[in-house]
Protein backbone atom coordinates (compact mmCIF):
# COMPACT_ATOMS: atom_id res chain seq x y z
CA UNK A 1 0.00 0.00 0.00
CA UNK A 2 2.93 2.48 0.59
CA UNK A 3 3.69 2.24 -3.11
CA UNK A 4 0.28 4.24 -3.65
CA UNK A 5 0.95 6.51 -0.40
CA UNK A 6 4.02 8.25 0.39
CA UNK A 7 4.74 9.17 4.37
CA UNK A 8 4.34 12.79 3.41
CA UNK A 9 0.28 11.73 1.77
CA UNK A 10 1.88 12.38 -1.53
CA UNK A 11 -0.02 9.83 -4.33
CA UNK A 12 1.49 7.97 -6.87
CA UNK A 13 0.68 10.57 -9.43
CA UNK A 14 2.15 13.66 -7.56
CA UNK A 15 -1.80 14.49 -6.31
CA UNK A 16 -2.28 15.34 -2.64
CA UNK A 17 -5.68 13.50 -1.30
CA UNK A 18 -8.29 16.58 -2.58
CA UNK A 19 -6.46 17.08 -5.80
CA UNK A 20 -8.49 16.35 -9.03
CA UNK A 21 -6.23 15.16 -12.21
CA UNK A 22 -6.01 18.03 -15.13
CA UNK A 23 -9.55 18.53 -16.50
CA UNK A 24 -9.90 19.78 -19.96
CA UNK A 25 -12.96 20.41 -21.55
CA UNK A 26 -14.20 21.60 -25.05
CA UNK A 27 -17.57 22.18 -26.34
CA UNK A 28 -19.11 21.54 -29.86
CA UNK A 29 -16.02 20.10 -31.25
CA UNK A 30 -18.11 17.83 -33.67
CA UNK A 31 -20.01 19.51 -37.03
CA UNK A 32 -22.06 16.67 -37.96
CA UNK A 33 -23.64 15.59 -34.48
CA UNK A 34 -26.47 18.18 -32.67
CA UNK A 35 -24.21 18.64 -29.80
CA UNK A 36 -21.11 17.37 -28.75
CA UNK A 37 -17.88 17.52 -26.40
CA UNK A 38 -14.33 16.49 -25.89
CA UNK A 39 -12.85 15.55 -22.42
CA UNK A 40 -9.26 15.02 -21.26
CA UNK A 41 -9.37 13.55 -17.11
CA UNK A 42 -6.24 13.06 -16.28
CA UNK A 43 -5.04 10.00 -19.29
CA UNK A 44 -8.73 9.67 -20.10
CA UNK A 45 -9.72 11.19 -23.52
CA UNK A 46 -13.50 10.82 -24.33
CA UNK A 47 -15.27 12.37 -27.15
CA UNK A 48 -19.09 12.41 -26.90
CA UNK A 49 -21.47 13.31 -29.68
CA UNK A 50 -25.28 14.05 -28.70
CA UNK A 51 -27.94 13.75 -31.98
CA UNK A 52 -31.42 14.43 -31.35
CA UNK A 53 -34.28 14.73 -30.16
CA UNK A 54 -35.34 12.87 -33.36
CA UNK A 55 -37.72 10.66 -34.69
CA UNK A 56 -37.43 7.08 -33.18
CA UNK A 57 -36.43 4.38 -35.42
CA UNK A 58 -38.03 1.20 -34.88
CA UNK A 59 -41.54 3.43 -34.31
CA UNK A 60 -42.30 0.88 -31.28
CA UNK A 61 -39.81 1.65 -29.29
CA UNK A 62 -41.34 5.48 -28.64
CA UNK A 63 -42.97 6.75 -25.54
CA UNK A 64 -46.39 8.66 -26.02
CA UNK A 65 -45.24 11.29 -23.47
CA UNK A 66 -41.61 11.61 -23.53
CA UNK A 67 -38.67 10.75 -25.25
CA UNK A 68 -36.57 7.93 -24.89
CA UNK A 69 -32.65 8.34 -23.74
CA UNK A 70 -30.17 6.26 -25.57
CA UNK A 71 -26.26 6.26 -24.27
CA UNK A 72 -23.87 3.64 -25.89
CA UNK A 73 -20.51 3.83 -23.59
CA UNK A 74 -17.43 2.59 -26.36
CA UNK A 75 -14.29 1.79 -25.12
CA UNK A 76 -11.95 2.02 -28.52
CA UNK A 77 -9.80 -0.83 -29.56
CA UNK A 78 -6.90 1.11 -29.27
CA UNK A 79 -7.92 3.13 -25.70
CA UNK A 80 -6.15 0.40 -23.63
CA UNK A 81 -2.81 -1.24 -23.34
CA UNK A 82 -4.19 -4.45 -24.85
CA UNK A 83 -6.43 -4.32 -27.87
CA UNK A 84 -9.84 -4.37 -26.32
CA UNK A 85 -12.30 -6.07 -28.80
CA UNK A 86 -14.84 -3.37 -30.14
CA UNK A 87 -17.83 -5.55 -29.09
CA UNK A 88 -19.57 -4.75 -26.31
CA UNK A 89 -18.67 -5.87 -23.56
CA UNK A 90 -20.43 -6.86 -19.83
CA UNK A 91 -18.61 -3.71 -18.38
CA UNK A 92 -19.51 -1.19 -21.69
CA UNK A 93 -23.63 -2.63 -21.24
CA UNK A 94 -23.39 -1.96 -17.67
CA UNK A 95 -21.70 1.98 -17.91
CA UNK A 96 -23.88 2.64 -20.62
CA UNK A 97 -27.26 2.02 -18.25
CA UNK A 98 -26.00 4.04 -15.68
CA UNK A 99 -24.95 6.69 -17.60
CA UNK A 100 -28.54 6.85 -18.96
CA UNK A 101 -29.54 6.75 -15.63
CA UNK A 102 -27.02 9.55 -13.98
CA UNK A 103 -28.31 11.92 -17.13
CA UNK A 104 -32.59 11.30 -17.22
CA UNK A 105 -33.11 12.66 -13.93
CA UNK A 106 -31.52 16.59 -15.45
CA UNK A 107 -33.17 15.99 -18.61
CA UNK A 108 -36.51 16.92 -19.22
CA UNK A 109 -37.77 14.33 -21.15
CA UNK A 110 -41.47 14.94 -21.43
CA UNK A 111 -40.74 18.03 -23.31
CA UNK A 112 -40.00 16.21 -26.63
CA UNK A 113 -42.71 12.92 -26.79
CA UNK A 114 -42.46 10.32 -28.92
CA UNK A 115 -38.42 11.12 -30.07
CA UNK A 116 -35.40 10.10 -29.24
CA UNK A 117 -32.23 11.38 -27.93
CA UNK A 118 -28.77 9.56 -29.08
CA UNK A 119 -25.98 10.14 -26.26
CA UNK A 120 -22.38 8.27 -27.54
CA UNK A 121 -19.69 8.24 -25.62
CA UNK A 122 -16.39 7.07 -26.86
CA UNK A 123 -13.38 6.45 -25.04
CA UNK A 124 -10.27 7.11 -27.27
CA UNK A 125 -7.75 6.54 -24.55
CA UNK A 126 -8.39 5.43 -20.91
CA UNK A 127 -7.52 5.92 -17.25
CA UNK A 128 -9.54 4.82 -14.45
CA UNK A 129 -12.69 7.07 -13.69
CA UNK A 130 -13.65 7.08 -17.35
CA UNK A 131 -17.45 6.64 -16.25
CA UNK A 132 -17.26 9.71 -14.61
CA UNK A 133 -15.58 11.58 -17.29
CA UNK A 134 -17.87 10.36 -19.76
CA UNK A 135 -20.66 11.81 -17.91
CA UNK A 136 -19.18 14.82 -17.46
CA UNK A 137 -18.48 15.06 -21.09
CA UNK A 138 -22.19 14.11 -22.43
CA UNK A 139 -24.10 16.51 -20.09
CA UNK A 140 -21.95 19.05 -21.41
CA UNK A 141 -22.52 17.53 -24.84
CA UNK A 142 -26.64 17.47 -24.24
CA UNK A 143 -26.59 21.37 -22.77
CA UNK A 144 -24.59 22.31 -26.50
CA UNK A 145 -27.61 20.31 -28.51
CA UNK A 146 -30.16 22.89 -26.75
CA UNK A 147 -32.16 19.81 -24.97
CA UNK A 148 -34.10 21.12 -21.75
CA UNK A 149 -32.49 20.53 -18.59
CA UNK A 150 -33.07 20.61 -15.20
CA UNK A 151 -29.58 20.69 -14.21
CA UNK A 152 -25.87 19.84 -15.15
CA UNK A 153 -24.33 16.17 -13.93
CA UNK A 154 -21.05 16.81 -12.93
CA UNK A 155 -19.09 12.99 -12.00
CA UNK A 156 -16.24 12.51 -9.80
CA UNK A 157 -14.87 9.42 -8.00
CA UNK A 158 -13.44 9.15 -4.59
CA UNK A 159 -12.07 5.94 -2.79
CA UNK A 160 -9.74 4.75 -0.25
CA UNK A 161 -5.89 3.92 -1.47
CA UNK A 162 -3.45 3.62 1.14
CA UNK A 163 -5.94 3.21 4.32
CA UNK A 164 -6.28 7.56 3.32
CA UNK A 165 -9.87 8.62 1.61
CA UNK A 166 -8.20 10.46 -1.54
CA UNK A 167 -10.31 12.11 -4.06
CA UNK A 168 -10.47 11.29 -8.33
CA UNK A 169 -8.84 7.84 -8.16
CA UNK A 170 -7.23 6.83 -11.03
CA UNK A 171 -5.89 4.11 -12.85
CA UNK A 172 -3.38 2.36 -10.63
CA UNK A 173 -5.30 3.27 -7.33
CA UNK A 174 -8.56 1.58 -8.96
CA UNK A 175 -6.58 -1.41 -9.35
CA UNK A 176 -4.58 -1.80 -6.13
CA UNK A 177 -6.34 0.40 -3.70
CA UNK A 178 -9.15 -0.67 -1.36
CA UNK A 179 -12.16 1.34 -2.79
CA UNK A 180 -13.57 3.27 -5.43
CA UNK A 181 -16.80 5.11 -5.34
CA UNK A 182 -18.03 6.87 -8.63
CA UNK A 183 -20.88 9.79 -7.82
CA UNK A 184 -22.67 11.96 -10.19
CA UNK A 185 -24.25 14.94 -8.49
CA UNK A 186 -26.72 17.43 -10.01
CA UNK A 187 -25.06 20.77 -8.78
CA UNK A 188 -28.04 23.06 -7.96
CA UNK A 189 -30.79 20.76 -7.43
CA UNK A 190 -28.43 19.13 -4.73
CA UNK A 191 -29.22 15.67 -5.75
CA UNK A 192 -27.01 12.44 -6.39
CA UNK A 193 -27.33 10.39 -9.62
CA UNK A 194 -24.59 7.98 -9.33
CA UNK A 195 -23.92 6.44 -6.76
CA UNK A 196 -21.68 2.93 -6.85
CA UNK A 197 -19.01 1.58 -4.38
CA UNK A 198 -16.23 -1.04 -5.43
CA UNK A 199 -14.51 -1.92 -2.00
CA UNK A 200 -14.84 -1.75 1.58
CA UNK A 201 -15.62 1.27 3.36
CA UNK A 202 -16.55 1.48 7.15
CA UNK A 203 -19.67 4.24 7.68
CA UNK A 204 -17.67 6.89 8.92
CA UNK A 205 -15.27 6.35 5.26
CA UNK A 206 -18.38 6.08 3.41
CA UNK A 207 -19.85 9.43 4.81
CA UNK A 208 -16.06 11.35 4.21
CA UNK A 209 -15.71 9.52 0.77
CA UNK A 210 -19.25 10.75 -0.69
CA UNK A 211 -18.83 14.49 0.55
CA UNK A 212 -15.37 14.08 -1.02
CA UNK A 213 -16.38 12.87 -3.99
CA UNK A 214 -19.45 15.51 -4.40
CA UNK A 215 -16.72 18.45 -3.44
CA UNK A 216 -15.01 16.60 -6.39
CA UNK A 217 -18.24 17.23 -8.48
CA UNK A 218 -18.28 20.92 -7.45
CA UNK A 219 -15.01 21.21 -9.02
CA UNK A 220 -16.17 19.72 -12.25
CA UNK A 221 -18.96 21.60 -12.25
CA UNK A 222 -17.10 24.65 -12.73
CA UNK A 223 -15.18 23.44 -15.30
CA UNK A 224 -18.64 22.38 -17.38
CA UNK A 225 -19.59 26.10 -16.58
CA UNK A 226 -16.19 27.41 -17.78
CA UNK A 227 -16.47 25.40 -21.14
CA UNK A 228 -19.88 26.13 -22.04
CA UNK A 229 -19.72 29.46 -21.24
CA UNK A 230 -16.06 30.26 -23.44
CA UNK A 231 -18.09 27.98 -26.07
CA UNK A 232 -21.25 30.68 -25.85
CA UNK A 233 -20.45 34.06 -24.24
CA UNK A 234 -16.51 34.68 -25.11
CA UNK A 235 -17.38 36.42 -28.09
CA UNK A 236 -20.31 38.75 -26.70
CA UNK A 237 -20.01 41.92 -25.92
CA UNK A 238 -21.79 42.54 -22.68
CA UNK A 239 -24.31 46.01 -22.68
CA UNK A 240 -24.51 46.17 -26.88
CA UNK A 241 -28.13 46.59 -28.23
CA UNK A 242 -29.97 43.09 -28.90
CA UNK A 243 -32.62 43.68 -31.87
CA UNK A 244 -34.49 40.87 -32.29
CA UNK A 245 -37.76 40.27 -34.03
CA UNK B 1 -35.37 45.00 -18.10
CA UNK B 2 -32.15 43.99 -15.97
CA UNK B 3 -28.99 43.74 -17.79
CA UNK B 4 -28.35 41.02 -19.71
CA UNK B 5 -27.55 37.83 -18.02
CA UNK B 6 -26.11 34.39 -19.36
CA UNK B 7 -27.13 31.07 -18.20
CA UNK B 8 -26.87 27.79 -18.22
CA UNK B 9 -28.82 25.06 -17.95
CA UNK B 10 -29.50 24.78 -13.97
CA UNK B 11 -28.25 28.02 -13.22
CA UNK B 12 -30.47 29.82 -10.73
CA UNK B 13 -32.37 33.24 -12.04
CA UNK B 14 -34.54 34.33 -9.23
CA UNK B 15 -35.50 33.50 -6.14
CA UNK B 16 -38.51 33.90 -3.99
CA UNK B 17 -39.71 36.26 -6.10
CA UNK B 18 -43.81 34.91 -6.63
CA UNK B 19 -44.50 37.47 -9.08
CA UNK B 20 -42.53 35.94 -11.64
CA UNK B 21 -43.54 32.99 -13.40
CA UNK B 22 -41.72 30.55 -15.35
CA UNK B 23 -42.05 31.27 -19.09
CA UNK B 24 -40.61 29.62 -22.15
CA UNK B 25 -36.81 27.79 -20.77
CA UNK B 26 -37.44 28.19 -16.96
CA UNK B 27 -38.29 25.89 -14.66
CA UNK B 28 -39.55 26.58 -10.94
CA UNK B 29 -38.25 24.32 -8.23
CA UNK B 30 -39.36 25.54 -5.04
CA UNK B 31 -39.54 29.42 -4.95
CA UNK B 32 -36.49 29.41 -7.44
CA UNK B 33 -36.71 30.03 -11.03
CA UNK B 34 -33.79 27.97 -13.08
CA UNK B 35 -32.73 28.12 -16.54
CA UNK B 36 -33.41 25.04 -18.64
CA UNK B 37 -31.16 26.12 -21.91
CA UNK B 38 -27.84 27.86 -22.78
CA UNK B 39 -29.12 30.70 -22.89
CA UNK B 40 -29.90 35.10 -22.65
CA UNK B 41 -32.23 35.56 -19.21
CA UNK B 42 -35.03 38.25 -20.12
CA UNK B 43 -37.59 39.35 -17.32
CA UNK B 44 -40.58 41.44 -18.04
CA UNK B 45 -43.67 42.03 -15.85
CA UNK B 46 -44.98 39.09 -17.10
CA UNK B 47 -42.35 36.46 -15.91
CA UNK B 48 -39.00 34.99 -16.47
CA UNK B 49 -37.98 33.68 -19.79
CA UNK B 50 -34.36 32.65 -21.80
CA UNK B 51 -33.34 32.76 -25.06
CA UNK B 52 -32.34 29.37 -26.11
CA UNK B 53 -28.32 29.82 -27.93
CA UNK B 54 -28.68 25.99 -29.03
CA UNK B 55 -31.54 23.67 -30.38
CA UNK B 56 -33.27 22.00 -32.62
CA UNK B 57 -36.72 23.25 -33.74
CA UNK B 58 -39.94 22.92 -32.10
CA UNK B 59 -43.60 24.11 -34.02
CA UNK B 60 -45.24 26.37 -32.86
CA UNK B 61 -48.80 27.33 -33.90
CA UNK B 62 -48.76 30.03 -36.59
CA UNK B 63 -45.20 29.63 -37.80
CA UNK B 64 -43.81 29.76 -41.29
CA UNK B 65 -41.71 26.62 -41.81
CA UNK B 66 -40.25 25.89 -45.55
CA UNK B 67 -40.27 22.11 -45.86
CA UNK B 68 -39.44 19.11 -48.40
CA UNK B 69 -41.77 16.30 -49.06
CA UNK B 70 -40.78 13.29 -48.47
CA UNK B 71 -43.88 10.68 -48.50
CA UNK B 72 -47.33 11.20 -49.34
CA UNK B 73 -50.27 8.76 -48.35
CA UNK B 74 -53.34 8.05 -50.29
CA UNK B 75 -54.58 10.96 -48.13
CA UNK B 76 -51.92 13.42 -47.17
CA UNK B 77 -48.08 14.02 -47.74
CA UNK B 78 -45.35 13.66 -44.92
CA UNK B 79 -43.67 16.89 -44.86
CA UNK B 80 -39.97 17.02 -43.32
CA UNK B 81 -39.76 21.02 -40.91
CA UNK B 82 -36.38 20.24 -39.99
CA UNK B 83 -37.60 19.50 -36.75
CA UNK B 84 -38.28 16.22 -34.45
CA UNK B 85 -41.60 15.89 -35.69
CA UNK B 86 -42.69 15.35 -39.36
CA UNK B 87 -45.50 17.87 -40.57
CA UNK B 88 -48.33 16.65 -41.91
CA UNK B 89 -50.39 18.28 -44.76
CA UNK B 90 -53.58 16.42 -45.69
CA UNK B 91 -55.30 16.34 -49.38
CA UNK B 92 -58.27 18.14 -48.56
CA UNK B 93 -56.03 21.37 -47.77
CA UNK B 94 -54.97 21.52 -50.97
CA UNK B 95 -57.72 19.87 -53.44
CA UNK B 96 -60.58 21.18 -50.76
CA UNK B 97 -63.53 19.87 -49.53
CA UNK B 98 -64.53 17.62 -52.75
CA UNK B 99 -61.15 15.67 -52.05
CA UNK B 100 -61.41 12.38 -53.35
CA UNK B 101 -58.45 9.84 -52.76
CA UNK B 102 -60.05 7.83 -55.67
CA UNK B 103 -60.38 10.48 -58.40
CA UNK B 104 -57.48 13.15 -57.41
CA UNK B 105 -53.61 12.27 -57.59
CA UNK B 106 -51.29 13.66 -54.70
CA UNK B 107 -48.81 13.29 -56.99
CA UNK B 108 -50.02 16.04 -59.42
CA UNK B 109 -49.08 18.85 -56.87
CA UNK B 110 -46.72 17.82 -54.68
CA UNK B 111 -44.27 15.09 -55.51
CA UNK B 112 -41.45 13.69 -53.01
CA UNK B 113 -38.93 16.59 -53.18
CA UNK B 114 -40.71 19.28 -53.66
CA UNK B 115 -39.89 21.86 -51.31
CA UNK B 116 -42.68 23.89 -49.82
CA UNK B 117 -43.73 26.83 -47.92
CA UNK B 118 -46.27 26.31 -45.06
CA UNK B 119 -47.77 27.04 -42.07
CA UNK B 120 -48.11 25.19 -38.76
CA UNK B 121 -52.37 24.97 -38.01
CA UNK B 122 -52.14 23.02 -35.32
CA UNK B 123 -49.42 21.52 -33.01
CA UNK B 124 -49.72 19.87 -29.33
CA UNK B 125 -46.64 17.30 -28.92
CA UNK B 126 -49.13 14.20 -28.64
CA UNK B 127 -49.73 14.43 -32.68
CA UNK B 128 -47.50 15.48 -35.72
CA UNK B 129 -47.91 19.49 -36.67
CA UNK B 130 -51.00 20.02 -39.01
CA UNK B 131 -49.52 21.77 -41.69
CA UNK B 132 -51.41 24.60 -44.26
CA UNK B 133 -50.76 25.52 -47.83
CA UNK B 134 -53.94 27.33 -47.67
CA UNK B 135 -52.59 31.14 -47.71
CA UNK B 136 -51.09 33.59 -49.77
CA UNK B 137 -47.39 33.51 -50.28
CA UNK B 138 -47.62 29.30 -49.41
CA UNK B 139 -47.30 26.53 -51.61
CA UNK B 140 -44.23 25.22 -53.88
CA UNK B 141 -41.28 27.03 -54.39
CA UNK B 142 -39.84 26.54 -57.21
CA UNK B 143 -36.55 28.56 -57.59
CA UNK B 144 -34.14 30.02 -55.11
CA UNK B 145 -31.01 28.72 -52.96
CA UNK B 146 -31.82 27.05 -49.94
CA UNK B 147 -29.86 27.81 -47.10
CA UNK B 148 -30.06 26.20 -43.38
CA UNK B 149 -29.29 27.95 -39.77
CA UNK B 150 -29.33 27.43 -36.87
CA UNK B 151 -33.38 27.29 -35.81
CA UNK B 152 -32.64 29.83 -32.60
CA UNK B 153 -30.65 32.01 -34.87
CA UNK B 154 -33.94 33.58 -36.69
CA UNK B 155 -35.38 36.19 -34.45
CA UNK B 156 -31.95 37.67 -35.15
CA UNK B 157 -31.51 37.06 -38.39
CA UNK B 158 -35.08 38.90 -39.10
CA UNK B 159 -34.02 41.65 -36.59
CA UNK B 160 -36.47 44.35 -34.88
CA UNK B 161 -39.31 44.72 -36.87
CA UNK B 162 -37.87 42.83 -39.71
CA UNK B 163 -34.67 45.30 -40.12
CA UNK B 164 -31.96 43.31 -40.92
CA UNK B 165 -33.69 41.18 -43.35
CA UNK B 166 -35.02 43.95 -45.00
CA UNK B 167 -31.46 45.79 -45.12
CA UNK B 168 -30.25 42.43 -46.34
CA UNK B 169 -32.67 42.19 -49.29
CA UNK B 170 -32.52 46.19 -50.14
CA UNK B 171 -29.10 45.77 -50.11
CA UNK B 172 -28.59 42.86 -52.57
CA UNK B 173 -31.60 42.96 -54.25
CA UNK B 174 -32.53 39.69 -53.32
CA UNK B 175 -35.48 38.14 -51.61
CA UNK B 176 -34.90 36.11 -48.40
CA UNK B 177 -37.95 33.84 -47.61
CA UNK B 178 -37.04 33.13 -44.11
CA UNK B 179 -38.56 29.54 -42.18
CA UNK B 180 -39.31 29.77 -38.71
CA UNK B 181 -37.83 25.90 -38.80
CA UNK B 182 -34.55 27.67 -39.98
CA UNK B 183 -34.61 27.34 -43.58
CA UNK B 184 -34.64 29.89 -46.03
CA UNK B 185 -34.90 30.61 -49.57
CA UNK B 186 -32.86 33.22 -51.43
CA UNK B 187 -33.93 33.90 -54.33
CA UNK B 188 -32.39 36.59 -57.14
CA UNK B 189 -31.34 37.41 -60.37
CA UNK B 190 -27.81 38.15 -59.77
CA UNK B 191 -25.63 34.93 -58.70
CA UNK B 192 -23.19 37.16 -57.46
CA UNK B 193 -25.71 39.43 -55.13
CA UNK B 194 -27.38 35.83 -53.82
CA UNK B 195 -23.82 34.89 -53.09
CA UNK B 196 -22.98 38.04 -51.42
CA UNK B 197 -26.97 37.47 -49.40
CA UNK B 198 -25.69 33.47 -48.34
CA UNK B 199 -22.69 35.38 -46.63
CA UNK B 200 -24.39 38.31 -44.48
CA UNK B 201 -26.66 35.41 -43.43
CA UNK B 202 -23.65 33.02 -42.07
CA UNK B 203 -22.05 36.40 -40.33
CA UNK B 204 -25.54 36.85 -38.55
CA UNK B 205 -25.54 33.41 -37.54
CA UNK B 206 -21.98 32.97 -36.28
CA UNK B 207 -22.43 36.80 -34.29
CA UNK B 208 -25.81 36.43 -33.39
CA UNK B 209 -25.56 37.32 -29.86
CA UNK B 210 -22.91 40.14 -30.38
CA UNK B 211 -23.84 44.00 -30.40
CA UNK B 212 -23.36 46.44 -33.01
CA UNK B 213 -24.12 43.53 -35.65
CA UNK B 214 -26.72 45.59 -38.07
CA UNK B 215 -23.62 47.98 -38.64
CA UNK B 216 -21.23 45.75 -39.33
CA UNK B 217 -23.16 43.33 -41.80
CA UNK B 218 -24.34 46.48 -42.99
CA UNK B 219 -20.51 47.91 -43.53
CA UNK B 220 -19.57 44.19 -45.28
CA UNK B 221 -22.49 45.01 -47.76
CA UNK B 222 -21.39 47.95 -48.61
CA UNK B 223 -18.06 46.81 -48.66
CA UNK B 224 -18.82 44.22 -51.44
CA UNK B 225 -20.85 46.53 -53.30
CA UNK B 226 -18.17 49.18 -53.65
CA UNK B 227 -15.29 46.46 -54.80
CA UNK B 228 -17.37 45.31 -57.30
Amino acid sequence: MSRLMSEEGIRIDGRRWNELRPVKIEVGVLKNADGSSYIEFGKNKIVVAVYGPKEVHPKHMALPDRSVLRCRYHMLPFSVEERKNPAPSRREIEISKITREALEPALILEDYPRTVIDVFIEVLQSDGGSRCAGITAASVALADAGINMRDLVAACAAGKVGGRIVLDINDEEDKMGEADMPVAYLPNLKQISLLQLDGKLTADEYRECLNLAISGCMQVYNMQREALMKKYFSTADKGGEDEEE
Amino acid sequence: MIAKRYVLPGDLIVEGNPHLKPLANVIKVGDRLHSTRIGIVEISQNGVKVIPLSGIYIPRVGDLVIGKIIDYSALAWEVDINSCFLGHLPAQDVFGKEFSPGRDDLTKRFNIGDVIACRILNFDRTRDPLLTVADKDLGKISEGEIVKISPTKVPRLIGKRGSMIQMIEQLTRCRILVGQNGVLIVTGTNKDAMHVAVKAIRMIEEGAHTANLTERVKEMLHGVQVGR
